[in-house]
């Protein structure tokens, strides 16, 4: 068995902001990811970001990976294991990881957990049929692999993931058959729907996908009017071809592994599920265990950055070996955090936070 | 299809991979993932549902949702979305649940 200082499982950009404020302090960390490059979603991201420099704003998301994963990855103390998937947590502050077929086991001190989220499911008659994919699926195949995923595609959601993949679709020479969206109001940031409705997108609002049609592979969806109370106005339905069907109506906490550590959880709608209490160093109620990032709450790339450095502060305190400006750093990200929750944008995380106590904004 | 022209990726041509689906010669390109070399070879039913026997396609493409699970190389319940394509791979539909081999 293999002992570290601090596990970190998932390297995304809480994950790498973790290991970043970690690798200049004398312990020793191993990050742990599933897939078999660092950088988790963010790589897929060919937006500008929002936000201060603290957060690398105005730079593209994949550009942002680059200069986290730069970071690391020479520092001696800071191992990656990828194309690993941590499968068990045992209460010994034991982890074991499947890779290539084999189970291996590690044991540390603290461990920080920034697993991340996955993509909500919509329900509707044969939601099941291939041609019908998540926003992040679209973006890995054409961002990542640079395979479109049909000639059309049709949008539900008008989030700003719902946006921003409709505008990278357009990028990638893809024709947006639509974008459906149940409430009235576009959920997103102005300024990405604009560029849409300017390039010619149309705007389903009030609608929602009644069915999906096709026999082996989608070929056509149904869509329906809904009224202010989100009910089916059945009069008003519409069948729209499309070979593709892209789903972006939000994310959930992936927080499986916070589960099975047993730490105090609670469901807030607003922060996307099923998440761990946290204190004000994004530690849990097992003083070992520390998350941040979207198994924390779902916000945007920029705070779980910051989430991710203020668990990394946490974790050395727990471990008796305090960042020496640990105090001017934490003050300075949660400072970073108000700033960007600030926006009326992030109302709904504001909410969240207060309804589950616990941490900066418990009081 | 391939992206040829991106306002702000590159994607510079790749290697061919020849692999198999069903028996059938295809080609990817070096470093993609199974998943996304069948979709750009136009096959998009990728598994059956246990029960029902309904076709599924990949939806997550990140390893979370298992209904782009297939046999590869004789192994049953490959996560083909994040396996990398191999030279003269086998790949194919597998049976219900499949078995350990």
């Amino acid at each position: 068995m293999t002992e570290k200082d601090v596990i970190i499982i998932g390297g995304g950009p809480a994950g790498l902001c973790a290991a970043k404020i970690l690798a200049d302090q004398a312990v020793s960390v191993l990050l742990i990811d599933r897939d078999h490059h660092l950088g988790g979603q963010l790589i897929k991201q060919t937006h500008k970001f929002f936000g201060s420099e603290k957060q690398y704003a105005k730079n593209r998301g994949f550009e942002i990976a680059e200069i986290l994963i730069k970071d690391i990855r020479d520092k001696p103390n800071v191992t990656t294991l990828l194309g690993a998937t941590v499968a068990g947590v045992y209460h010994d502050h034991v982890i074991s990881a499947v890779k290539d077929e084999k189970y291996l086991k590690y044991r540390a001190k603290a461990f920080i957990i920034a697993t991340g989220a996955s993509e909500k499911a919509l329900a509707f008659e044969n939601n099941d049929l291939p041609g019908i994919y998540g926003a992040g699926a679209i973006q890995t195949l054409m961002n990542l692999y640079g395979i479109i995923p049909e000639d059309e595609v049709l949008m539900v959601g008008s989030g700003n993931i719902g946006l921003i993949v409709s505008y990278q679709l357009l990028q990638a020479g893809v024709k947006v058959k639509g974008i459906i969206e149940a409430l009235p109001v576009i959920g997103g940031y102005k300024v990405h729907a604009t560029k849409l409705k300017r390039l010619g997108v149309p705007f389903y609002m009030q609608h929602t996908v009644k069915r999906a049609i096709g026999k082996e592979t989608l070929e056509a969806v149904e869509i329906v009017r809904l009224t202010d109370d989100f009910k089916e106005i059945a009069a008003e339905t519409k069948i729209i071809k499309t070979k593709a069907l892209c789903i972006a109506v939000g994310l959930s906490p992936s927080s499986q592994l916070l589960g099975m550590m047993d730490v105090a959880m609670k469901y807030v709608k607003e922060l996307g599920g099923l998440v761990p209490v946290l204190n004000e160093t994004n530690q849990t109620s097992d003083p070992h265990i520390f998350a941040c990032g979207d198994v924390s709450g779902i916000e945007e790339a920029s705070a779980a950055m910051m989430n991710g450095y203020i668990a990394g502060l946490g974790a050395l305190k727990q471990l008796g070996r305090a960042h020496p400006r640990h105090d001017e750093l934490l003050h300075m990200y949660h400072h970073e955090l108000e700033l960007l929750r600030h926006s009326s944008y992030g109302e709904k995380t504001l909410a969240g936070l207060k309804k589950l106590g616990g941490g900066p904004y418990a009081n | 299809m391939r992206i040829k022209n991106h306002p702000i990726l590159n994607f510079p041509e790749k290697k061919d991979i020849p692999f198999y689906f069903e028996g059938r010669l295809l080609i990817g390109k070096e470093g993609d993932m199974i998943a996304f070399a069948l979709h750009d070879n136009g096959i998009k039913v990728l598994s059956h549902s246990l029960k029902l026997k309904r076709p599924r396609g990949f939806f997550c493409g990140i390893g979370n949702c298992a209904s782009c699970k297939m046999r590869v190389d004789g192994v049953d319940n490959v996560r083909t979305c994040i396996t990398p394509l191999k030279e003269n791979m086998r790949v194919e539909i597998q049976k219900d649940k499949g078995v350990v081999t």
